[in-house]
């Protein structure tokens, strides 16, 4: 902490981007935290590519997973430093660019923590050993003999320290060990406690850099113009008018339509606007959402493809009560708050991209293969994205960039408006759901069975001919606890040219749905209370069950169980990313209108590593999960969207938002998945909450009581 | 192309922009404000609020030349004071996570804590109903806005 209170930012970045990617620093920490001295050239040990101690004694830990609100920029480093013993206050935390060497970037599926608990703990411990080691060898005495802790190794035997920073020359000599030995989860120091978020100034300043502000020297702007029916394409367009308009710079035409160059953003869209194009609307350009629907209805009409059965289903049982019931999803959209853009640089042969990406990995090849070049002569610069919630998997984005900047020879910044977000998406697909139960006279479910219609993303995007087995649509359907002695889960996919992909949680946004809420019907066909009717189908060493147990206490669901007239509550289950989620939703009902008043929680995601990003997670996955239950649809007309901004397109405002509990139940089980686990339940709890309010079942989202 | 001057956080600017272009794409793209951000264009979602002569404001449906004469703070000149209560207790709560709209969100609740550093409930909802956030942290901003309003900030 000497000499360095005058350092300017901008050498303060020069230092610590040394060896590369350290564009985005989510640096918060002072600068006379850390420059320890700023002698030239500092020498890096770098033991793996998660992390990297300088002379100056800088240790910079490596984000590889995209940071779009979900904390991993927090929480990855988290793991490093839980192992690595250095002060966390200390550390510099650096985006990774793409880069094969650090296994899958992609950010999706809830597996970033999960993926990386195991790698990172060891980079960090790695690290650790060998810092260790050097010092020892230092003092010439046994490594047993020295510990580490908070950025130095001390030596137990005379309390002598050495900075990590003193040790990198020796370190870096030594090979590396491969056995290390992790901390046991009752020694840890970081991981479990509620460390704030890094990026969290940057972001309220006003200062923190997300793809849409990037701004490169010598960039120009873009607007896309697209077919408004997909699967179109341009037959001819006329320019003349665009190029009237001030800051004009060029047209050209890209594999997604017909892009728009100018001097600034407002220029880029306006000169978009004054395109005269005339499209060929394809072979789509007469689908409507009714067309879509009949599909699901008549593919309902077979039996399916079998994923899952035990028992018969037919076989008659005595005294049965048997229920039909069928559910309905419609397409929904992302729409995070920051629309589609991209920086890209195309320049002798090779782009450089930066890119609010998910997927990285996948903007690189799918922009090596649109440009012809080789994937090592695409660089891609992940920034700090507003929301993704799968959106950004998708790389279309990056790849229009990247086709403009080919086709101008200039740097470029595309911007897709709001209503290019809502109307060229990557929809969650619709589905269908035909559901039969049956109950016993002891009011026991002795039969189940679900056949799931919808499209497949597998199918649509990557495998044409996609066999039944491998069918996507099975997501949430199979490998239920509940104990039924018969069961049939089958599934059938139908073709739609609407653009489909994965949506924070993907198929678990429609299963459960239809699951949970058809439990609670079985359940109230056997005057059982839905907590119990569950309880009893659950074995008793579940999690699932035990996160029940812990709901029905946290919410009160024993205690005061008739509410006021128009009150109601509800509950649901699920299961998946490793972790195990329970909810009750609490509904007021007046009129037509619902209130959600409150929701209770309850996560088992083993270990713990922020519970503030936990609870975070969970208040988000509500939010969005309510959002689609009560208000989120995308309809088709004509082959496009219909929908084009928050007006018609509406999602959950702060007046609506419900009081959310959260609870954990502790244990040191391995850690699983918290950024999609709590979506699941929402619909089929609120839907549950609405029936025992008023009686009536809810069997097609978005809940609408007036139909 | 005209000229405007604009007084955006105390100072005077003066951009080469034509009339009709929102003063949030002068803000972002013209003077490099980029922490007012652009999000639905239409006045819905409120990301781009601002302060026009303190009062909360969409930039993206105000035009430039309307600006014009007025007194501009974007979230860049209230990040003068980082030690203002609203960002205090926005990182004490952790209210952001993607980040995105808490530019709007505190420029909002801002300007309405100025004029009234104790609103009503509805008063409080009236103002922040309409500032979208798709990651969901309406709960955090409620107790930041309760702790805010007890505190007399």
């Amino acid at each position: 902490m000497k000499n360095s209170n005058k350092i300017k930012r901008r050498e303060f970045i020069k230092v610590v981007g040394l060896s590369g990617g350290g564009l985005f620093l989510a640096s918060y920490v002072p600068l006379q935290n850390l420059l320890a001295n700023t002698g030239d050239d500092p020498k890096i040990f770098a033991p793996n590519v998660f992390l990297k101690i300088d002379s100056n004694g800088i240790v910079t830990i490596i984000v590889h997973r995209s940071e779009m609100g979900q904390g991993v920029k927090t929480a990855l480093p988290m793991l490093v430093a839980e192992e690595l013993e250095v002060d966390w206050d200390k550390i510099v935390i650096e985006q990774a660019d793409v880069d094969a060497k650090y296994g899958s970037q992609t950010t999706g599926g809830s597996t970033s923590i999960r993926r990386s608990w195991e790698p990172l703990r060891v980079a960090g411990a790695t690290a650790r050993v060998m810092l260790i080691t050097a010092a020892a060898s230092h003092w010439n005495v046994s490594s047993d003999n020295c510990y580490a802790e908070n950025g130095f190794v001390i030596n137990k035997l005379n309390n002598e320290k050495l900075s990590y920073g003193e040790l990198v020359d020796e370190a870096s000599k030594l090979s590396i060990p491969t056995d290390v030995k992790l901390k046991d989860p009752k020694d840890f120091k970081i991981i479990g406690k509620r460390i704030h978020r890094v990026d969290t100034p940057d972001k309220i300043y006003g200062k923190a850099k997300f793809g849409i502000d990037v701004v490169i020297p010598g960039m120009f702007y873009a607007a896309v113009s697209r077919c408004p029916s997909f699967g179109g394409s341009v037959k001819s367009y006329d320019a003349a008018k665009a190029k009237n308009i001030s800051g004009f710079r060029t047209v050209v035409q890209i594999s997604s339509g017909v892009a728009v160059v100018a001097d600034s953003t407002w220029r880029a869209f306006n000169g978009r606007d004054a395109l005269n194009i005339q499209w060929d609307l394809g072979p789509n350009a007469k689908i409507n959402s009714d067309d879509i629907h009949n599909k699901l209805v008549n593919k309902s009409k077979a039996d399916g493809y079998e994923f899952e059965s035990r028992g018969d289903i037919n076989k008659n049982i005595e005294e049965e009560k048997i229920l039909d019931a069928v559910y309905e999803v419609p397409f929904i959209t992302h729409a995070p708050m920051e629309p589609m853009n991209c920086v890209a640089e195309f320049k002798d042969g090779k782009a450089e991209l930066w890119a609010p990406t998910q997927n990285p990995q996948n903007a690189r090849s799918e922009v090596a293969k649109a440009l012809g070049i080789s994937e090592v002569d695409v660089t891609v610069h992940v920034t700090l994205m507003g929301g993704g919630f799968g959106r950004r998997l998708v790389s279309d984005f990056a790849v229009e960039a990247a086709e403009i900047s080919k086709a101008i020879k200039k740097p470029v910044k595309l911007t897709w408006t709001r209503q290019e977000d809502m109307k060229f998406g990557w929809y969650r697909p619709p589905s269908l759901h035909v559901l039969k139960g049956a109950i016993d006279a002891e009011g026991k479910a002795m039969k189940f069975s679900h056949h799931i219609i919808a499209p497949s993303i597998t199918q649509f995007r990557f495998a044409p001919d996609l066999p039944p087995k491998d069918y996507d649509i099975k997501e949430g359907t199979v490998g239920l606890e509940y104990q039924i002695p018969n069961m049939r889960i089958a599934g059938s996919i139908i073709k739609t040219p609407i653009p489909i992909s994965w949506l924070r949680s993907v198929y678990n946004t429609q299963n459960p749905f239809a699951i949970e809420s058809f439990i609670d019907e079985l359940a109230f066909a056997a005057n059982t209370d839905p907590v119990e009717f569950r309880m009893k189908m659950l074995p008793d060493d579940s999690r699932l069950k035990n996160v029940l147990k812990v709901l029905a206490e946290k919410s009160g669901w024993g205690i005061g169980k008739i509410l006021p007239k128009g009150r109601g509550r509800g509950v649901a289950l699920f299961k998946g990313y490793d972790s195990f989620c329970a909810q009750v939703h609490e509904v007021t009902i007046s009129g037509n209108k619902i209130k959600v008043d409150r929701v209770v929680a309850v996560i088992d995601c083993g270990i713990v590593v922020n519970p503030d990003l936990v609870e975070a997670q969970m208040e988000g996955a509500i939010v969005f999960g309510l959002s689609a239950a009560l208000k989120g649809e995308i309809t088709i007309k004509n082959g496009g969207v219909e929908q084009s901004n928050f007006d018609d397109y509406e999602i959950l405002t702060y007046n609506e938002m419900p009081e959310i509990e959260v609870h954990y139940v502790k244990n040191t089980l391995p850690v699983g998945g918290v950024g999609e686990v709590g979506v699941p339940p929402c619909a089929p709890a609120v839907c549950n909450a609405i029936f025992a309010a008023t009686g009536k079942r809810i069997r097609k989202l978005p809940i609408r009581l007036d139909s | 192309m005209p000229k405007y001057t604009l007084t955006v956080n105390e100072k005077k600017q003066t951009v080469d922009v034509d009339a009709g272009t929102p003063l949030l794409w002068v803000l972002r793209d013209n003077l490099g404000l980029t922490g007012t951000k652009y999000s639905c264009g239409e006045g819905i979602c409120g990301n781009c609020t601002i302060h026009v002569n303190g009062k909360a404001e969409r930039s993206c449906v105000i035009n430039v030349e309307d600006a014009v004469g007025s007194s501009i703070t974007t979230i860049e000149g209230l990040a003068e004071k980082p030690d203002h209560p609203i960002f205090k207790t926005w990182i004490e709560l952790e209210v952001s996570q993607c980040g995105y709209c808490q530019p709007g969100q505190i420029m909002t609740l801002a300007a309405l804590l100025e004029q009234n550093p104790k609103p009503s409930r509805k008063e409080i909802d009236d103002a922040l109903n309409s500032v979208l956030c798709r990651c969901g942290t309406y709960q955090r901003i409620r107790n930041a806005v309760d702790k805010l309003v007890e505190e007399g900030q």
